[in-house]
């Protein structure tokens, strides 16, 4: 009798509303359950999930601590699962009712991914709008940027004083957009080296990127009409290991003495030994990358840096490509809409209730 | 003063000592050390890839569990040796070709919601983006910062005109913003580096000369 009446005293009040739903906008094989706190969630340590086949056998799967208000759980698609959920505490548990069935299954779009397709959608039309111009002849104007203006006079120096480029594209992916920027430069860069007869030097630290960088710069030696000149060696695979590619190259620059680095691409930790081994050799250095932790010590200690989206612009401004001016262009107008929004979104957040935020989650 | 009797701890530390003598410069130590690093380093590579994902991704499900549809990236993977080969080395082509494009596709996406819709939302004003700041009655301020900050900073990367003018004015403000955050950034990025480099001492004189605990 006195227990019942402890149990009755102390028993904690039930997670409300408890509700399971199939996951919006996934690839399937997840269940969402969500709940209001149990009005005793200050004293919780707090809420575990059980789950069941048939309404009947139910099995802890998760625990969440207070304060908490949704779980997901992994499951089978097409398959039925029943939820309960239940305040814990050291001393007693309270189970809710249990929630209707709920199947997982995958959607074929994502509505919460809808800001990112107009974005895209957007930013896609400006880039072929203007490479359609570009390709009919209308002239796209770039500013200038000093970090690309130097690269002629970079292979120029390598020409004169007779020692190689050395061009080292990071240690990023082939999907990273730096790497891609890298390599349509390092095409323009191989070009001038096949023009002049200068030997280019290209160590790679991932296997793909290196494939493609060996297509890229055999590409430019046959497009200035110089297929014989490309040395198959110029271009190779050192390591994927961070540091010892850093070692590698390091000790390429101090025993070959190239009169250029180029160092653009993705970096990490190993950008300032890069960028200060080639600057104790007196090498003109031109670096370029979108990792903000490694900007820094490049423009420290390189002569020419490419910040971030003047990468992305470089390869256009060499070149003078129609397909790459126009994509340009298209990102420049981009970022007008993107400052148009921030000011847009920022006048209707201070002067009305409306939850413009929720447009960017 | 407690020296190490273990014959991998003197191989580390006199490796890590051939590494720093590249301070004061090249020399035939530090070449061993390179040298031995890159190769350790890409045997290491090798047996990695064949062992995590060569074997239990692709070789396991098509030889030894008969997973048929796995032929096609093995084909492709397959494609990238053609290169060996100069008849038929433009095959080459055709896994770069899909690696590029399944990879750009994916990022694309991804890069948009982490560098642009993300960026607005925590710049976007709100009357409740300000309380948010936590910062006390300095909250506003900081936000407007930020907000104009983004502004003057996106102009400096407007690559259609000369920065003259009204656009001359705010890109000038904007690469000081932009400066700043490199300073920040460098600033805490050396102390990681010290922190890398007190790591390599206490090996040198604790593990290996026992001269610290």
């Amino acid at each position: 009798m006195t227990l019942i009446l402890l149990t009755a005293i102390f028993a904690l009040a039930p997670p409300g509303e408890v509700r399971a739903y199939d996951t919006p906008g996934d690839r399937g094989e997840a269940i969402t359950i969500e709940w209001q706190l149990s009005q005793d969630d200050a004293v919780l340590d707090g809420y575990e999930i059980y789950r069941s086949e048939d309404g009947v056998d139910f099995q802890k799967v998760g625990f969440l601590g207070r304060g908490r208000t949704n779980y997901e759980d992994e499951t089978d698609d097409d398959k039925t699962y029943f939820y309960k959920v239940a305040a814990v505490s050291n001393t007693a548990r309270t189970l809710s009712e249990p929630t209707p069935q709920v199947i997982s299954s995958p959607q074929w779009i994502n509505r919460t991914k809808i800001n990112i397709f107009i974005a895209m959608f957007l930013f896609g039309g400006f880039i072929l709008y203007f490479i359609y111009h570009a390709r009919k002849g209308k002239e796209l104007f770039i500013r200038k940027i000093a970090g690309l203006q130097a690269v002629d006079d970079a292979v120029g120096r390598a020409t004169e004083m007779g020692k190689p480029i050395l061009y080292s594209l990071g240690l990023g992916y082939v999907e990273d957009i730096a790497t891609i920027a890298s390599l349509n430069i390092l095409s323009e860069v191989a070009k001038k080296c096949a023009k002049y007869d200068t030997q280019l030097i290209c160590p790679n630290n991932r296997p793909i990127v290196y494939t493609v960088a060996r297509e890229i710069v055999k590409e430019a030696y046959t497009e200035v009409g110089r297929p014989d000149a490309f040395d198959p060696d110029s271009v190779y695979f050192l390591t994927d290991s961070q540091f010892a590619y850093a070692a590698g190259v390091s000790g390429i620059m101090v025993r070959e003495k190239p009169a250029t680095n180029f160092l653009i691409g993705y970096f990490y930790a190993e950008s300032l030994i890069l960028a200060e081994t080639g600057a104790s050799t007196g090498a003109i250095q031109i670096a370029g990358t979108d990792s903000l932790a490694q900007l820094p010590f490049f423009i420290t200690a390189c002569d020419y840096t490419l910040i971030g989206e003047e990468l992305y612009a470089a390869s256009a401004y060499i070149s003078r490509e129609p397909l790459l001016l126009g994509a340009i262009k298209g990102e420049d107008w981009g970022k007008l809409i993107i400052g148009t929004v921030l000011i847009a979104a920022s006048i209707v957040g201070i002067f009305t209730k409306f939850p413009i935020l929720d447009f960017f989650r | 003063m407690n020296i190490s009797p273990d014959p991998w701890v003197w191989i580390a530390a006199l490796l890590s000592l051939a590494i720093f003598s590249f301070l004061y410069k090249e020399n035939p130590f530090y070449r061993i050390a390179e040298h031995l690093f890159i190769g350790v380093a890409n045997g290491y590579a090798v047996t990695f890839y064949w062992h995590n994902i060569l074997m239990p991704t692709l070789f396991d499900p098509l030889f030894r569990q008969g997973k048929l549809l796995y032929i096609i990236p093995f084909i492709i993977g397959i494609l990238y040796f053609t290169r060996f080969i100069p008849r038929i080395s433009w095959l080459v082509r055709i896994p770069i070709g899909i690696t590029i494009g399944y990879y750009v596709g994916v990022s694309v996406p991804a890069t948009t919601q982490a560098f642009i819709i993300k960026q607005i939302q925590g710049t976007v004003l709100t009357s409740t983006n300000f309380q948010a700041w936590n910062a006390g009655s300095w909250g506003i301020v900081w936000s407007v910062i930020v907000f104009i900050g983004v502004l003057c900073s996106l102009s400096y990367f407007y690559f259609s005109k000369e920065h003259k003018g009204v656009l001359g004015v705010t890109s000038r403000i904007g690469i000081v913003f932009v400066m700043i955050g490199f300073g920040a950034a460098f600033g805490y990025t050396v102390m990681a580096r010290i922190s890398l480099l007190i790591g390599r001492l206490q090996f040198l004189l604790g593990d290996w000369l026992g001269i610290i605990q």
